[in-house]
């Protein structure tokens, strides 16, 4: 009986010149960001190493090294070598990785998969618990239950991420056996080419769950007490109030009038955790030996193979970068109160 | 009978320390189509006396003695459900702040049709009809449009508007209005308060205005309950009231209003402050400041006695009523 709860006649928002002048700032300041990240990896290129030892070994003389040199530029002017640094980079070239004498984004888009697979299990794992589970605890924040989760999520928070994953892997890999303890294991499905992932079969989602949730164990706690906390703010608003004097049900003034509200700034703040979620798969992928993009970065540090470094902070930026772009306009697009004018930054 | 009737309504907040009696031996009544004022200084009790009828006290405020009657039925034994059919259907409640009221991400629409699909079975077509009546009533131009605004796309005064057309779409024996027109500008509270008064003569629709505004309240109200420190004071037909306060309470405040004439000249203010909830002091609580106490009014507090048409809680209110001074 009764409406359905998430029917709100919600009417789809007009384009206005506005938003798309705020788009395009946006863009603007997003592009402006990734120059600057540009110009940080550059800066490292420019510093660490030398990439003639790296190609040519010892047994070169310096005449040959220096002949050598200026034709490949690297006695240049620091903003020709840049520009030139830019200009192949914007075609996707960000130079040949020292270890595996491949194209380094072409490394990279190898792994990419893998971490891909982490960071959609545990997305997955953080909005299917925290949301049901804050909101319970805002609605009901006496409850022993609710106060239990309180309790639990401020020690979730203090635990580092590598602690959750070595204790886990000894608990239910090594103790248990419940889980395997390493690797993605061996029977991926390709669902795109080039895209394997291991959440179909039944030995690549076992590989995932360990990994999924060390990752998710930060992000988890705050999530489930950023939740509660704004909902508790939006319980005492005056519009619930004039809600609950309306004679709805209950479930209509939490799961629409304040869950809607609480979830616009949540998801704000999610997706800018999706973009520090992915300095943690370092850590996680390290601990689970998981074959992605963090773990080659860290691999790429040791054998100090430069453009692989420098390929992987320039991915990392521009998935943090367009990540918060499309949250931000996206954002602006649904929550109908945000001004648009003015909100320039 | 009445069709709401309060009877020695009490209110209480337990709080960490103590127990605050917010409201104590509260009794008021209305009868169908009435429009009854409610007066008193901030913190009086006025706004806790509306939540309580519809059961919507803030926490930890519980009722601690009397009854509600509405038709008869006792609300404060009420459970949930049957609690959720009369609120927002047989009793409406406004809001001071139209700002606050409306839900920022739901369109006008979403937030008028769900009373109706809350209370009565009805498609969404018809549900929007008896919505687009209800702005028209209210004198929202362009209705159809309007349904799909958003609160922030309407001025103050047209917010209120539609707040006043949520709590019409049910036609409702009952509205509370708690400072509906305090958050507005001064221009737009009278027309607020005129279409109040309309659709409360139009429809036939009891009305229980919660005010600090004398004046208005002589303008839109048939009787009126005067508050002080969690109880009635004075209680009686507007005119009497207004013209005549036998409380010396009702009396300081119509004396603080601004009169003809005094342009310019000092307001006549009661001396002193209304007293906060945990230091009442014995007696009559308006004792502190009032001209006229003596051992006598330290000592208990008064009976509520009849005076003329009215009732006050004062143990000189038939002497005071003899004087015709002001
Ligand atoms: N949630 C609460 N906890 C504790 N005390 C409360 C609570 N709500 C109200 N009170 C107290 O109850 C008393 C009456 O409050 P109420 O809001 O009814 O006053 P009011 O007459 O409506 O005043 P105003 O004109 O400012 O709206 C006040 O002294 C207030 O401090
Ligand atoms: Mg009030």
């Amino acid at each position: 009986m009764g409406p359905p709860l998430w029917r709100s006649h919600v009417c789809s928002r007009r384009i206005t010149i506005d938003y798309l002048v705020f788009a395009g700032q946006r863009l603007l300041q997003a592009t402006l960001v990734m120059f600057v990240i540009s110009l940080i990896g550059f800066s490292i290129q420019d510093n660490l190493g030398d990439p003639l030892r790296e190609l040519l070994g010892q047994s070169v003389s310096e005449a040959e090294r220096e002949a050598l040199r200026d034709e490949m530029g690297l006695n240049d002017p620091f903003f020709v070598q840049y520009g030139r640094f830019i200009t192949n980079a914007v075609q996707g070239d960000l130079g040949t990785s020292y270890f595996f004498k491949r194209p380094a984004l072409q490394v990279i888009a190898d792994k990419f998969p893998a971490t891909l697979d982490l960071v959609i299990g545990a997305t997955l794992i953080i909005v299917l618990i925290s949301v049901p589970v804050g909101v319970y605890c805002a609605i009901r924040p006496n409850a022993w239950l609710a106060r239990a989760v309180m309790g639990i999520s401020i020690v979730g928070i203090s635990i580092p991420v590598f602690l959750t994953a070595i204790f886990s892997i000894y608990l239910f890999a090594v103790t248990l056996g419940w889980m395997p303890s390493f690797g993605r294991g061996e029977d991926l499905v390709e669902i795109f080419p080039g895209w394997k992932t291991g959440f179909f079969t039944k030995d690549g989602f076992a590989h995932l769950v360990l990994p999924c949730v060390s990752l998710s164990s930060i992000m988890l706690p705050l999530f489930i007490r950023l939740i509660r906390s704004e909902m508790r703010e939006i319980l005492e608003s005056e519009y619930v109030r004039f809600a609950w004097a309306k004679g709805l049900a209950p479930k209509r003034v939490w799961f629409l009038h304040a869950l809607k509200n609480t979830m616009l700034p949540v998801v704000t703040v999610g997706g800018v955790q999706i973009g520090t979620m992915l300095a943690y798969t370092i850590l996680t992928e390290t601990v689970f030996q998981w074959p992605g993009m963090g773990f080659l970065f860290l691999e790429a540090v040791n054998r100090v193979d430069t453009p692989l470094i420098i390929s992987y902070i320039i991915v990392v930026g521009l998935i943090f970068v367009v990540t918060n772009t499309v949250v931000d306009l996206l954002y602006t697009w649904v929550n109908p109160t945000v001004k648009i004018t003015g909100r320039g930054r | 009978m009445a069709l709401l009737e309060v009877k020695n309504l009490g209110i209480e907040f337990p709080m960490r320390r103590e127990v605050l009696r917010a409201l104590q031996g509260v009794s008021f009544s209305l009868d169908a189509g009435e429009r009854l004022g409610i007066v008193g200084e901030s913190g009086a009790g006025k706004s806790i006396a509306a939540f309580a009828i519809i059961n919507l006290l803030s926490k930890p405020g519980r009722i601690n003695a009397g009854e509600i009657l509405f038709e008869g039925r006792d609300l404060t034994v009420l459970d949930d459900n049957a609690m959720r059919d009369i609120r927002g259907n047989r009793i409406s409640m406004i809001f001071q702040d139209p700002m606050m009221t409306l839900n920022p991400v739901l369109t006008i629409e979403t937030q008028m049709i769900e009373v109706l699909k809350a209370h009565r079975e009805i498609s969404d077509n018809d549900a929007r009809k008896i919505a687009v009546e209800k702005l028209r009533e209210v004198a929202i131009p362009s209705p159809e449009d309007r349904l799909k605004s958003y609160p922030h796309e309407l001025s103050g005064g047209q917010r209120q508007r539609v707040v006043i057309a949520t709590a019409l779409l049910t036609n409702p024996s009952i509205i509370i209005a708690d400072e509906p027109s305090t958050a507005l500008d001064v221009t737009i509270q009278a027309g607020i308060m005129a279409l109040m008064l309309n659709l409360c003569k139009s429809h036939d629709m009891g009305l229980i205005l919660i005010t600090h505004d004398l004046a208005v309240v002589s303008q839109v109200t048939e009787r009126v309950v005067v508050m002080y420190a969690g109880r009635v004071v004075e209680e009686g037909p507007t005119a009497d009231i207004v013209t005549h306060p036998k409380h010396p309470y009702t009396r300081g405040l119509i004396a603080a209003l601004p009169q003809e004439g005094t342009a310019g000249k000092r307001l006549n203010q009661i001396p002193g402050s209304m007293p906060t909830l945990d230091a009442i002091p014995d007696g009559c609580a308006f004792h502190p400041r009032c001209p006229h106490a003596d051992d006598v009014c330290r000592a208990s507090v008064p009976e509520i006695v009849k005076v003329g048409n009215q009732f006050s809680r004062c143990v000189k209110a038939t002497e005071l009523a003899e004087e015709n001074s002001l």
